[in-house]
């Protein structure tokens, strides 16, 4: 997308319409105007979402497509350890997990990254070195985000220090509830200069913002702060991802990218458990943005037991007879 | 006042999968005729998805009901044996016109069959003693060997006998701690059926035993070839096919039993010979101390 304006030459009359123009740096000007973009985004229609995504239930998908979507789906996996209980040698299994998925099959691909909390992303990409796989690793005081910003962004550098490429933030969902918008989007941005180089995922933990209306507006507001991602949930809270969010989030990346020019990725994590799930979500992300999207760069499942499901479903493809549990890592 | 020109009510029975009473995947029926060909029912025709569904409730339930007290697995199964005598009249009913019996040979049939229940009932914490023990090895250890159950097992019931041999193929499972997958007979399933009601409202846990109305022939080779079934008692196969679910099954080693050359009277006194083939030995060998 191109028609990127310069707002200063905008008319008094273009000014005036409900939704802005790009690129948007006048609506972040201060709090009521914050405010007033994300309140006059178009209201999401809850009940036409949830008939939306009723319909993927209905899909039958087959032979060389299952085997296709198979094989991405696991190419977008973030596979996921976020436990008090990890160690650096749990994560050096996840990460051989993450190399070799299937040790018994050569062509079975790799995952996209290791998702791991910033203490141990050292360990991570010490295990993974510089074989593609990317190191995520969750900051700004996952999961809760109750922390003073100084608190987060120290714990940002401290896990881009360690190795981390990929920084999953969760946003402050306590000042978003609030309706103190600005100090959402300027923590993000200030999120992001902490970054660095790396990736930065926003964090919305959607099971928490009540509505679908608000998913679109803390999508809208972690996308103008300068997100490369937005991702449902921190996988602690339940509901975390289901369908109508990933749709309306979709949505939103969509408008983004046809009103910006900018392309944002989309992460849904937590509660995505079987290669069913995982269908659904490729079938409504080629219907919704389009296939650009269809790629690690762009699309990722946040998991840690989709992608044993995944592999059995390979097994099963591969060899004609059901597999089991017994046949892929214990993680 | 209900007439004779009262509408039938034309019965459509469902499958036995984690405690539930789900259609098939596939939405596919099959009508179940008495021995003269009359309509009986409607059943559902399981398909492999039904059985791989059924496979992982079995393996979910394995836990809890293997790690059960011998005693406490005891006591759910005679409590089935109660309420299979509560529905004595109506399994008579079944299996004289699934097999076409008259009704004081049926009412034998299904006497046996819940006797033959509460024989396994009583066996389940006496299996410990009867096939383990202390062994004498030279050297300063205890050692004795325990059975345990093998895990899930896939039962292809007898085609003939609807209820006594369908009892006397998956009580010995459930009794030895296993969790069962249990294609039914084809013709004659309704006596399963209501096998699967009293199951259902008695104390076994949910996925423990879980009964598939359908073709064995069909659904065999995907439970022989399954790598998450331990163990398959093929006595239900098609004896065309038999060897062949038995060559699927050596790809994954699981514990078989053969079918007979044909169907075996199954009043006859059962021994321990259909709950040892689904036991693992587990030897211990724990050092005497001084």
């Amino acid at each position: 997308m191109t028609h990127v304006l310069d707002p200063d030459a905008l008319s008094d009359d273009a000014r005036a319409l409900s939704v802005p123009l790009p690129p948007y740096r006048d609506v972040t000007r201060s709090d009521s105007a914050f405010r007033a973009f994300l309140h006059g985004l178009p209201g999401v229609d809850q009940v036409g979402a949830e008939a939306r995504v009723a319909q993927l239930g209905t899909r039958s998908i087959k032979t060389t497509s299952k085997a296709w979507a198979i094989d991405t789906a696991i190419s977008m996996v973030d596979l996921t350890t976020l436990e008090g209980a990890d160690t650096p040698g749990k994560v050096r299994s996840l990460a051989a997990k993450a190399l070799r998925p299937d040790p018994t099959d050569p062509t079975c691909p790799r995952v996209a990254a290791v998702c791991v909390y910033g203490d141990l992303a050292g360990v991570a990409r010490e295990a993974l070195g510089n074989s593609g796989v990317h190191v995520a690793a969750v900051a700004t005081a996952f999961p809760s985000g109750r922390a003073s910003r100084a608190v987060k962004l120290a714990d940002v550098r401290d896990a881009v220090q360690n190795g981390a490429d990929e920084i999953d933030m969760v946003i402050d969902r306590g000042a978003f509830l609030a309706g103190r918008y600005l100090e959402v989007y300027e923590e993000i941005v200030a999120v992001k200069e902490a970054c660095g180089d790396a990736h930065l995922k926003v964090i919305l933990e959607t099971g928490e913002l009540v509505t679908l209306d608000n998913v679109r507006r803390a999508s809208w507001i972690a996308m103008l702060a300068g997100g490369d991602f937005i991702k449902t949930s921190t996988g602690k809270v339940s509901p975390a991802a289901t369908l109508p969010v990933a749709l309306v989030m979709l949505e939103a990346v969509r408008d983004f990218r046809a009103a910006t020019g900018r392309q944002v990725g989309f992460k849904p994590a937590g509660g995505i458990r079987t290669t069913k799930d995982a269908v659904k979500h490729l079938v409504l992300i080629n219907e919704t943005v389009g296939p650009d999207w269809l790629d690690p760069d762009w699309f990722r499942f946040g998991a840690s037991s989709l992608l044993n499901d995944l592999l059995l479903q390979r097994q099963k493809l591969r060899t004609g007879h059901y597999s089991g549990p017994d046949y892929v890592s214990v993680d | 006042m209900i007439g004779n020109d009262r509408l039938a009510v034309r019965k459509t029975y469902k499958l036995y999968v984690n405690g539930a009473f789900p259609r098939s995947e596939s939405g596919r029926t099959y009508e179940v005729t008495d021995a003269k060909g009359h309509f009986l029912a409607n059943a559902a025709r399981a398909s492999r998805k039904d059985a791989r569904d059924a496979v992982v409730a079995a393996r979910a339930a394995f836990p809890k009901w293997s790690g059960a007290t011998a005693y406490n697995r005891g006591q759910v199964l005679y409590r089935v044996a109660e309420v299979m005598e509560g529905r004595h009249v109506q399994f008579c009913e079944e299996v004289a016109a699934g097999e076409g019996l008259s009704s004081s040979k049926a009412r034998a049939a299904v006497d046996a069959a819940i006797d033959r229940w509460v024989w396994y009932a009583g066996w389940t914490d006496k299996l410990a003693a009867v096939l383990g023990g202390a062994n004498p090895v030279a050297g300063p250890y205890f050692d004795f060997s325990t059975p345990e159950p093998t895990g899930v097992v896939a039962v292809l019931a007898p085609q003939q006998s609807s209820l006594l041999g369908l009892v006397s193929v998956l009580a010995p499972v459930l009794a030895t701690g296993n969790t069962a997958v249990v294609v039914t007979s084809k013709d004659r399933p309704l006596p399963a059926v209501t096998l699967a009601e009293v199951l259902a409202t008695s104390d076994v846990p949910g996925g423990v035993a879980n009964l598939l109305t359908g073709d064995a022939e069909e659904l065999g080779t995907w439970l022989a070839e399954h790598a998450d079934v331990d163990g398959i008692d093929l006595t239900g196969a098609p004896p065309k096919r038999a060897m062949e679910f038995e060559r699927e099954a050596a790809g994954t080693i699981k514990r078989v039993v053969r079918p007979p050359a044909t169907e075996p009277d199954w009043t006859a006194d059962p021994g321990l010979t259909r709950m040892t083939p689904f036991l693992e030995t587990k030897t211990v060998w724990h050092p005497m101390g001084v």
